[in-house]
Formats: structure tokens, C-alpha cells, sequence
């Protein structure tokens, strides 16, 4: 009994920390270094070869990272084109629908290097760091995140139920045929 | 409120220290002037209180006096003196606070009666910085600045004060009050400078984890380098004039700067960073966190999170040969 | 011996058919606490309630303490990397939320639950099981964001937690969320005691004891009763709407939506202005108290010291916009609140002038009780004249936010609340452990914590006129604040070094110190009446009250009351003005349910920070403790 006692308050410490750390220094995993080795990646829905998978767990986690991911949602304009994730004339971000797989290194490849039909590259333009970051946010509106760490509403006018009631589904690993290979040629 | 053991202790201090460049004690500008001479006021009325109050204490207690045998025996002539003591001293006491009730009224009245000035900036509260916008009745003559406002010398200024985020308070304690900038709303402050200087504020409402790095400077010129400033101010980014200032633009639009911070006439378009037009003008970076030299210009690029770690500037790895031309290029931008 | 016996047609036993030796003992065992754990935790016992209170309100003040020691080490010398932003916020608005929730409003409600059934003669607290609630909710509530302060979950918006910044959009995570649910959960505390003071004073007096004659401290833990009672709704209102905007998406405070940041500071201030009061009067009762002992004789203008005590409560509802001078609220409304803010100096300037008038008269006998109100008198009007200056809507614009106000709410709190208080533990020591504190320690202590007091906190006033902002976690070197800072920094060093001189005294003291007796002051309120520290049923006999200074006028023999069981748990119950004998009541038996409701109450508490299913998931739970608590028992009522 004491040991599970020990054991439980040992994981709560190392969960709060985790979800609570405000870590205003990347880490040196999360580094431009990856940049480097996907560059060659151009297939759709590939994770990231040579990436710690983990990396993507601890932006998930942590509720600093995903508040900071939805601060530059808005600041680099992703709701240009996919509104508050409900979509425009970029896909919804907030369904289960994913066309370039909706796993956490897809969506950091999906904004770091770009996709087909309109979704441009940042490489370069935004530090990893803050990609990852705001690739944290986005799974966070399909509710694939920790909802205890997950963002609430703005203070802002809000057209929609906030990110953290929407239903959840389950992640799509690979990915399915872009809209351009559906339409008739 | 003065007592005199600190007051002994910390005279040195205090006539040390009367030259400060954010200090309530050193008035600038007629409404400054006039806080502080109502602060004096009050300061000299609340201490004499103070010292009148501990000086009957100290009688009290030194007073000799039989003791009683009996604490319940109490002589009625004395108790009735002391009624009308005590009734004196609370009549007392509501005189002075009617009075100084009404005076403070009375600057109160000055302080606030007139929003109305040739020259209206608006004043944007961001964490952890401040956004300055020049209003001009003709858009094309309206520019906007960051972190630094520029005054012509005895000339009231009108300023309105928005947020974009977190509540935030504008206080340049040699010209003026504090006055709180909050989302949803906007708020009205007059300042005015008598002399040319440069006059430091910040910010004085808890907004975050840079609350302590978020200064501005108010620099009051003459009403012709006021104009002179202004026009300068106004024009678009004169492009580099030298191949490694040319080389520091394209590493500035090619890299992450470029999301954020804006420089006319250049694409670079980012509002929600501070505008860095003129950036090679300005005395102070960051927020007035550092003064604006090389070697605190790269330091500041090389690693924001050190010295202000929660502001939004985030690390951008650069390459060691890229910091030089940037830096050249931003100092460039005057 | 004059004495009135109360019939009752029952049979049980009457403290009147019992021979004198046996009573205390039979008297001890009915009102006694059982042994062991169990009895311990289902104690009813306002005193031993009361000493955890007490002991635990030192123990957050010692938390507190240390907060404010980090926070002083860091703003030592300019551009220290001691502490970084994130911590220090932490920091700063864990020192400022345990001064002020769990230290400053339970300390005072702690020394009345202990003290005030004693002053008034009777044998409980009114709502005993309640009362043992209370301190389970508290002590659970101060424990939960402490615990998450040490998992990095600590509050980081200041005490005050304006929004936006402490909205869901500018603070991630759950930190914000734990110091809404911790303010509810002190509030929930808070509002229980007050109640139970209330019923107390009103209806538990001695017989006799009608209005004129309830002892000053009374009069003031009293009319903080109601203040506790009229100003915690508005906080608890605010956080959980607070909470419901984190939680739950609600508007409350969203402007773009039609809430107002501003409704928040409203809801925050109507209740923060009062609870300075709230803080205050405890102290204004200690040095009531603790005046008339040491100058021997009563304290001057009793009518008017009560009258100023209530006029106090009224006024601090009527001032709490001076804090949002700032704030471009309409001038007019400003100057409104100038005046009020200004006029309660009168009523606090008469409490001040009549002790005076009392040490002036009488024959001031130099204890340490004694010299802690004297310090108060040297701090607290210093920190009240600064906050005439404050009240002015044109200085505040100056000096609000700044360390000007830093220093002038610690003159407040400390030289009003806390000299008082730790006047009043050397003065009730002798009563709550039956021990006398060390007199030579007790001086050193003073001395110390007066001067480091001032040089820790009046350089504030001018490091505020020369520009530092309040809440910075640092400062450049140019400013020139740090001289000052330092100075700062080794007058707390001296402040602190005073406290730890009273620890060393209260430890040495409370095994070896001089046995006290009943009445070692020779003071004149009821408490001394009994024995040191007072048996579990307080008074072997209920005193009949002849005078407003009891012990004094009735040296020979105390007046009592006779006729109430024996082998049950029974109290006094008088009538509200008159104080004349009206009811029988039996007071409830030790229980454990208090506080197995307060770690339900808990529990749903802590889980709605995560779901707001706990409350839904805990309702059936609470209520089922709830019942079982107030499961009636077949006990006979005597009218």
C-alpha cells in the first residue's frame, strides 16, 4: 500500500511537471536537426525518419507548448486558411479527416515542408521549436491531446464550440488520396 | 507616516537619489508638477498626524501618575477631560479629511478636465512590448514606432491607450500618472514635457512573466526636431547601401524575423512583433531592456530567452556568419 | 454567592445534585475528547479546534514567510538570475495568497473560535461539528495548493489574479484553476466560522451578559463576523466564474463576447477592500484586549469604540474602488470613493485616540503584550496615513502599483494584524498551554521584529516614489533601486530573524516555561476565570455576568449559574439583548463525519479542477455524508 502510495504521488510529481513546465528554451532535441533529414522525405504521411517519436508526447503534454502553438496559429495566420480549424479554402482541421495522416510528425512535416494545392512550405521561417508547437495545437483541436493540458477558450469572439469539446476520433497514421488525385483527370 | 529611525538610516539614500529618471519626486511636465506638489502636501500633513498622534503616545506612557488600587475606580473629572479630548482629536481628524478630500478634488479637476491635444498617439499595450501609432488626418502621414514616443517640448499629448492582450498600465512617473490599458477598451492620458530629455516609463500593471522588461522612453525634442523626427519617421526603409547590409535584408526576409516584425518597403509586413522601420534610431531594444548598440543587438538575436525568458521573440538558430550582417543591417535601419 | 438555579422537570442529573469535588471530573468526562485517533480527528472541542487553527495559521505564515524570503533574496541587487520569471510569479502570488487566505482571515477567525466561548461564558461553540468542518476544509484547501506549488502547478497571476491575464487564454495549464478552487475552498471555511461566531455571541452569552456588557474583543470578532459573512460571497462569486470561464467556456469575463476584465476586479475588490478589514479588526480585538489588562483599568469609551468597530464594518464596503483608481472609471464615481476611503480614518482614529486616552489614564505595566501594541501604534498609524494618500484618486495615479503601496499594506497588515497578534499569543500562551512565554525572549523578539520591520519596509515607500513597479522579478542596475532593495532585503532578514526567536520561545516555553495559574495578568474578561489551560467543559459553572469587567468587580467570589446536566453534553442558550437564561441545549457529541464530508468536499473540489463531472459524480456522495452527520439520535431535548 505504501509503495503504490509512493509510486502514485511519484507519477503525479513527474505528470505535473511535465504538463506544467514552461520551457521557454527549446530543448536540444527539438532543433533544427530534424529539418535536415526530412528535407528528402516527399511522400505523404511518412513519419520522420531518424525522429525520437516521443518529441511529439512531450509537446502534447505539456499545456505551455499547446497555448504557445495556438498564440502562433493565429500570429502566422493558419486561420487564413483553415479558420479556427473548421476549414476555408485550407481542409478542416478539427475532423478526423486527414489526407497527409494526422499523426504529430505528419503535421510538423505538413508545415514545415508544405503540401500540394496551396499549403505553403515554413521550413526556414518558422523555428522548429514553434512548429512543433503549433503541430501540438492542431492535434489538440481533433481532442487527440491530454485535456487537462489541452487550451481553452479566447478571449475573443468564438463561432464555434471551444477546442477541448469537439468528439474525439482516432488518429489517421497513413493518410488517404489528396483531393487532387480523386478529381477526374 | 515619516519615522525616524528609517528616515536617519536612509538619509543618504534619499538625497542620493533624487536625480532618478522614473521618479515621481522628479516632475517633468505641469501635471507631474502637480502630483508631486499634492504629494508633498499630503506628505507634509499625514506626517505631522503621525508625529502629533506618537507624541501624546509617548506622554501618555511617560506620564507619572499613582497607580490604583482598584482599575475600576475612575475619577469622573478625568474621564470627562478625556471625552473632550478624544472628541476634539476625531473632530480633528474629519476636518482634515474634508480637507484634504477637497484638495485632492481639487487636482483632480485639473488632472482630468481636458482630453484635448494637437497631437494623438495611440498607444498599444502587447506582452511585453509597446506599439506607438502617430494619427494623421491623412493616412499616408500616420507611422507607427515601438517602444520609443517622441514628444515636442510643452506641448500636451494625447494619448490612447488600447491592449491587445493582458492588462497593462502606461506610467512615465516624470510626466504624468499611470493609467491602465485594458482589452475592450480605451483609455485617455495626457502627458506633456516641459524640458527636452528623455524620460524613462513602464509598465505597472502585473501582465506576465516580463512584466519587469517592459519600458518605454519618452523623448521630448523642440518643436522643430520634433517635425524633423516625424518626417524621417514617416518614409519607408531607405534600402541597404552596402553589400553586407544587402546580404543582413535577405537573411531578414528569408528567415523566421520576417513572420513578425515589419519594415516598410520591404515585404517583411509582420504586425505582431515591433515595427523595426527605423529600428537603427531607437535608444533602447527589448523593450527598453538593453541599450540599442552592436554587441547588445546580437546578443539579443543569439538568445532572446536569456535575457527575457517568456517574451515571444523566439531563438532562431542562425548561422555565425549570418548575426554580423543582420546586426549591420538592423543598426543600418535609421 | 449569588445564584440562580434553572429547573427542569427531567431526571438526569443536575450540577446541583452533584458534591462539589465531583463535578469537574464528571464534567470532564461527558465534554472530554476520547483517545486515540479516531477521537482525536472526531473531536468537537472548540479549543482544541481552536489550537489547530492557530497552529496551523502559523504554520502558512512560516510558508508565506519563506516565499517572501526568496522573493527578497532575488530583488537584493539588480539584474539577479536567482530565481527566473516563471518561478518568482509563482513565488509572489503564493506569498501573497497565504498572507491573505490562509494566514491573515483564519488566524483572527482561530483566536475567536478558541477565545470567544471562553469571553461569553459558555461551554462550546455554537455549531461545534461545523467548527471541526471548517478546519478540515481549511487546513485541506492551504495543503492542496501548497502541494501544487511543489509540483510546479503553483499560482502564477498574483493574489489578485486579474484577468485576462489569469483567463483561459493568457494562462495555460491548471496553475490558475487551483488558485480559484483553493480561494473557494478557504471562503467555504471562512463562511462557517463566521456564522458559528455569530450564533455564538448571540445566543451563548452568560447570563447577564447583555449588549453593553460583551468584552471589546467580543464586539470586534463580532462585527468581523458579519464582514466575513457579507464580503466572501462576492470572492467566491469571482472565482467561480473565474473557473467557469477556464472550464467550461462561459463568457463571464471575455469582453469580445460582452463580458467585462473589469467585472472581475469589481466582484475581487468588493470582497478584497473588506477583507483588509477583515484581517484588521481581529487586531483591533487583541489590543482592546490586551490595553486594559497592561493599563489596568477598562478601556476608555467603550460605546465608542463599538460604535467605530461597526461604522469600521460598514465603511470598508463603500472604498473598494481605490484600488482601480486606474482604471479610467468616471472621475465623479472616483472622488466618491476619494471620501469614503478617506472618512474611515475617523472611525479607525477614534479606536486609536480612546486606547490612548486608556494607556493616558491608567498605569501601563511594560510586558511584551504590552510592547506589541505599542508597536502597533508606531506601524499601524504610519501604514494608515499612507493610505490617506493613497485614497486620493490624483496620488494614486502616481503611486499605485508601485512598492509606495508595497509598504503601505504591510504597515497596515503587519503593524495592524500582526504585531497585535503576536501580542496577543504572548499574552493568551499562559491561558492555551497553561505555560508563561519567556519575558526576555518576548523583548527580543519585539525589538527586533520592530526594527527590521522598518528597515525592511520603509525604504519601500521611496524605492516606490522613485519608480519601481510592484510584481517585477527583477530590475536594471540604472534604476538606482538597489540600494534600497538591499537595504530591504537585510531588514526582512532581521524580521525574520525575530520570528525565529519566538519559535525558540514558544518551543522552550511551552515545556519548561513558569506555570501561569488561572489569572497570571489579572485581567477582567471571562476566559481567565477557569483554569490554564481551561478544562474540556470550560467553566464548572456558567458565570452569571454582573459587569462588563467581571473579574475586576468580582473579587471575592464569581456569581455562576446552576442547574445543567451533568452527564450530557448541555449549553446556555439567552436571549439576544437581555442575555437572560432562555433554553437548555444539548451540544452535539464528537463525530468523525465533519471530517469525512470535508475530505468528500474535497475531493470534488480538487476533481472539478479536471472534470466538471466530479461535482455531478461527488453530489450523491456529499449528500449521503451529510445525512449520515445529522442522522438524528434519540436524545431527549430539555426546554
Amino acid at each position: 500500500m505504501k509503495h503504490l502510495l509512493s509510486i502514485a504521488a511519484a507519477l503525479a510529481v513527474l505528470a505535473a511537471c511535465e504538463r506544467e513546465d514552461r520551457e521557454f528554451r527549446p530543448s536540444p532535441v527539438a532543433t533544427e536537426g530534424e529539418a535536415s533529414i526530412t528535407l528528402s522525405s516527399i511522400s505523404p504521411g511518412v513519419v520522420g525518419l531518424g525522429t525520437p517519436r516521443d518529441i511529439g508526447k512531450a509537446y502534447e503534454e505539456n499545456a505551455y507548448h499547446l497555448s504557445e502553438g495556438k498564440r502562433l496559429f493565429n500570429w502566422f495566420n493558419c486561420k487564413g486558411c483553415h479558420a479556427n480549424g473548421g476549414g476555408g479554402s485550407g481542409p478542416a482541421l478539427m475532423d478526423d479527416s486527414w489526407i497527409y495522416g494526422g499523426e504529430f510528425q505528419n503535421i510538423a512535416q505538413t508545415i514545415r515542408e508544405g503540401r500540394p494545392n496551396g499549403m505553403p512550405s515554413f521550413r526556414g521561417k518558422i523555428p522548429d521549436e514553434q512548429i512543433m508547437q503549433i503541430a501540438a495545437y492542431v492535434r489538440s483541436m481533433e481532442r487527440q491531446v491530454h485535456q487537462d493540458a489541452a487550451p481553452s477558450r479566447d478571449d475573443d469572439l468564438m463561432p464555434r464550440p471551444s477546442e477541448h469539446r469537439l468528439p474525439t476520433s482516432p488518429p489517421v497514421a497513413g493518410g488517404t488520396v489528396p483531393p487532387s488525385g480523386q478529381a477526374p483527370q | 507616516m515619516l519615522d525616524r529611525r528609517s528616515v536617519l538610516l536612509l538619509l543618504p539614500l534619499i538625497l542620493a537619489g533624487c536625480a532618478g529618471w522614473q521618479s515621481v519626486l522628479d516632475p517633468e511636465g505641469p501635471r507631474a508638477d502637480l502630483l508631486a506638489n499634492l504629494f508633498w502636501v499630503f506628505t507634509a500633513i499625514v506626517a505631522a498626524v503621525w508625529l502629533m498622534t506618537m507624541a501624546v503616545l509617548v506622554l501618555a506612557l511617560l506620564r507619572r501618575r499613582a497607580a490604583r488600587a482598584d482599575p475600576l475606580v475612575l475619577e469622573p473629572e478625568a474621564e470627562r477631560s478625556m471625552a473632550r479630548a478624544v472628541g476634539a482629536a476625531a473632530a480633528l481628524t474629519a476636518a482634515i479629511v474634508v480637507a484634504l478630500t477637497l484638495v485632492s478634488y481639487g487636482a483632480q479637476r485639473a488632472l482630468f478636465d481636458s482630453h484635448e491635444a494637437e497631437l494623438t498617439l495611440l498607444v498599444k499595450g502587447h506582452q511585453w512590448w509597446w506599439e506607438v501609432t502617430y494619427e494623421d488626418a491623412q493616412p499616408s502621414r500616420s507611422f507607427t514606432t515601438a517602444n520609443e514616443i517622441h514628444v515636442p517640448v510643452g506641448e500636451p499629448v494625447l494619448l490612447k491607450l488600447r491592449s491587445s492582450d493582458v492588462i497593462h498600465s502606461f506610467w512615465v512617473p516624470s510626466l504624468a500618472g499611470k493609467m491602465d490599458l485594458i482589452p475592450g477598451r480605451e483609455n485617455l492620458l495626457i502627458i506633456e514635457a516641459t524640458r527636452e530629455g528623455v524620460y524613462r516609463g513602464q509598465c505597472a500593471e502585473f501582465c506576465g512573466w516580463q512584466h519587469a522588461h517592459m519600458a518605454m522612453t519618452v523623448v521630448a525634442h523642440s518643436a522643430e526636431d520634433f517635425e524633423r523626427w516625424r518626417e524621417s519617421q514617416i518614409s519607408a526603409a531607405k534600402p541597404p547601401d552596402n553589400p553586407v547590409r544587402k546580404r543582413g535584408m535577405e537573411i531578414f526576409l528569408t528567415r523566421p524575423c520576417v513572420m513578425c516584425h515589419q519594415i516598410r518597403g520591404t515585404p517583411a509586413a509582420g504586425r505582431v512583433a515591433p515595427d523595426l522601420t527605423h529600428f537603427g534610431s531607437r535608444l533602447h531594444l527589448a523593450a527598453g531592456t538593453l541599450a540599442n548598440n552592436r554587441g547588445n543587438l546580437a546578443a539579443w538575436i543569439i538568445d532572446p530567452q536569456g535575457i527575457k525568458p517568456g517574451a515571444h521573440m523566439p531563438l532562431v538558430k542562425l548561422g555565425a556568419e549570418e548575426i554580423e550582417p543582420l546586426v549591420s543591417y538592423l543598426e543600418g535601419l535609421r | 454567592m449569588s445564584e440562580t438555579v434553572l429547573r427542569s422537570p427531567s431526571k438526569e442529573a443536575l450540577d446541583t445534585d452533584v458534591k462539589d469535588g465531583e463535578l469537574p471530573a464528571r464534567l470532564a468526562a461527558t465534554w472530554g475528547t476520547a483517545a486515540g485517533l479516531i477521537g482525536a480527528l472526531s473531536t468537537v472541542d472548540h479549543k482544541i479546534i481552536g489550537r489547530r487553527y492557530i497552529i496551523t495559521g502559523f504554520f502558512f505564515l512560516f510558508l508565506g514567510g519563506l516565499a517572501a524570503v526568496a522573493i527578497r533574496l532575488q530583488l537584493a541587487r539588480p539584474d539577479n538570475t536567482l530565481i527566473g520569471p516563471d518561478l518568482y510569479d509563482q513565488i509572489f502570488t503564493m506569498h501573497g495568497t497565504t498572507m491573505m487566505f490562509l494566514f491573515g482571515v483564519p488566524i483572527g477567525e482561530a483566536m475567536a473560535v478558541y477565545l470567544v466561548p471562553l469571553m461569553v461564558g459558555t461551554r462550546n461553540i455554537a455549531f461545534p461539528r461545523l467548527n471541526a468542518f471548517s478546519y478540515y476544509v481549511y487546513l485541506f484547501g492551504g495543503l492542496m495548493i501548497w502541494i501544487a506549488f511543489a509540483l510546479n502547478i503553483g499560482p502564477d497571476n498574483g493574489w489578485f489574479s486579474y484577468v485576462p491575464l489569469a483567463g483561459p487564454e493568457f494562462s495555460p495549464g491548471k496553475r490558475a484553476d487551483f488558485w480559484a478552487q483553493m480561494v473557494t475552498f478557504t471562503e467555504v471555511s471562512a463562511l462557517a466560522v463566521a456564522v458559528e461566531i455569530i450564533i455564538t455571541v448571540l445566543k451563548l452569552r452568560a447570563p447577564g451578559m447583555t449588549l453593553d456588557r460583551i468584552p471589546l474583543f467580543v464586539w470586534a470578532m463580532f462585527v468581523n463576523a458579519f464582514l466575513i459573512i457579507f464580503a466572501m460571497p462576492a470572492v467566491m462569486l469571482g472565482s467561480t466564474m473565474l473557473i467557469l470561464d477556464r472550464l467550461l467556456d462561459t463568457h463571464f469575463f471575455n469582453q469580445a463576447e460582452g463580458g467585462d476584465p473589469l467585472l472581475w476586479q469589481h466582484l475581487f475588490w468588493f470582497f478584497g477592500h473588506p477583507e483588509v478589514y477583515i484581517i484588521f479588526l481581529p487586531g483591533t480585538a487583541f489590543v482592546s484586549a490586551i490595553v486594559a489588562t497592561f493599563a489596568r483599568r477598562p478601556v476608555f469609551g467603550y460605546s465608542a469604540v463599538v460604535l467605530s468597530l461597526i461604522a469600521t464594518g460598514f465603511l470598508s464596503f463603500g472604498l473598494w474602488v481605490h484600488h482601480m483608481f486606474t482604471t479610467g472609471l468616471p472621475q465623479l464615481g472616483a472622488t466618491f470613493f476619494t471620501a469614503s476611503s478617506m472618512m474611515i480614518a475617523i472611525p479607525s482614529g477614534i479606536q486609536i485616540f480612546c486606547w490612548i486616552a486608556t494607556l493616558w489614564d491608567g498605569k501601563p505595566v511594560y510586558r511584551t503584550p504590552l510592547l506589541f501594541v505599542l508597536g502597533f501604534f508606531f506601524i499601524f498609524v504610519a501604514g494608515g496615513l499612507s493610505g490617506i494618500m493613497l485614497a486620493s484618486v490624483p496620488i494614486d495615479t502616481q503611486v499605485h502599483d508601485t512598492y509606495f503601496v508595497v509598504a503601505h499594506f504591510h504597515y497596515v497588515l503587519i503593524g495592524g494584524a500582526v504585531f497585535p497578534l503576536i501580542g496577543a499569543i504572548y499574552y493568551w500562551f499562559p491561558k492555551f498551554t497553561g505555560r508563561m512565554l519567556r519575558e526576555g525572549l518576548g523583548r527580543w523578539h519585539f525589538w527586533l521584529a520592530l526594527i527590521g520591520f522598518n528597515i525592511a519596509f520603509f525604504p519601500m515607500h521611496i524605492s516606490g516614489l522613485r519608480g519601481m513597479p510592484r510584481r517585477v522579478y527583477t530590475y536594471p542596475a540604472e534604476m538606482g533601486w538597489d540600494a534600497l532593495n538591499l537595504v530591504s532585503t537585510l531588514g526582512a532578514t532581521l524580521f525574520v530573524a525575530s520570528f525565529l526567536v519566538f519559535l525558540y520561545n514558544v518551543v522552550v516555553s511551552s515545556r519548561g516555561g513558569e506555570i501561569a495559574g488561572d489569572n497570571p495578568w489579572d485581567a477582567s474578561t471571562l476566559e481567565w476565570a477557569t483554569t490554564s489551560p481551561p478544562p474540556p467543559h470550560n467553566f464548572d459553572h456558567v458565570p452569571f455576568v454582573t459587569s462588563r469587567e467581571l473579574l475586576w468587580a468580582e473579587r471575592q467570589t464569581l456569581p455562576v449559574v446552576a442547574g445543567l446536566a451533568v452527564d450530557k453534553r448541555e449549553v446556555l442558550v439567552t436571549t439576544t439583548t437581555q442575555a437572560l437564561p432562555d433554553l437548555k441545549e444539548s451540544s452535539p457529541d464528537p463525530t468523525i463525519w465533519p471530517l469525512i464530508s470535508a475530505i468528500v468536499v474535497t475531493a470534488i473540489f480538487i476533481g472539478s479542477i479536471f472534470t466538471p463531472w466530479a461535482v455531478a459524480w461527488g453530489a450523491p456522495v456529499a449528500s449521503f455524508v451529510i445525512i449520515a452527520w445529522f442522522w438524528p439520535k434519540s436524545t431527549e431535548e430539555n426546554v
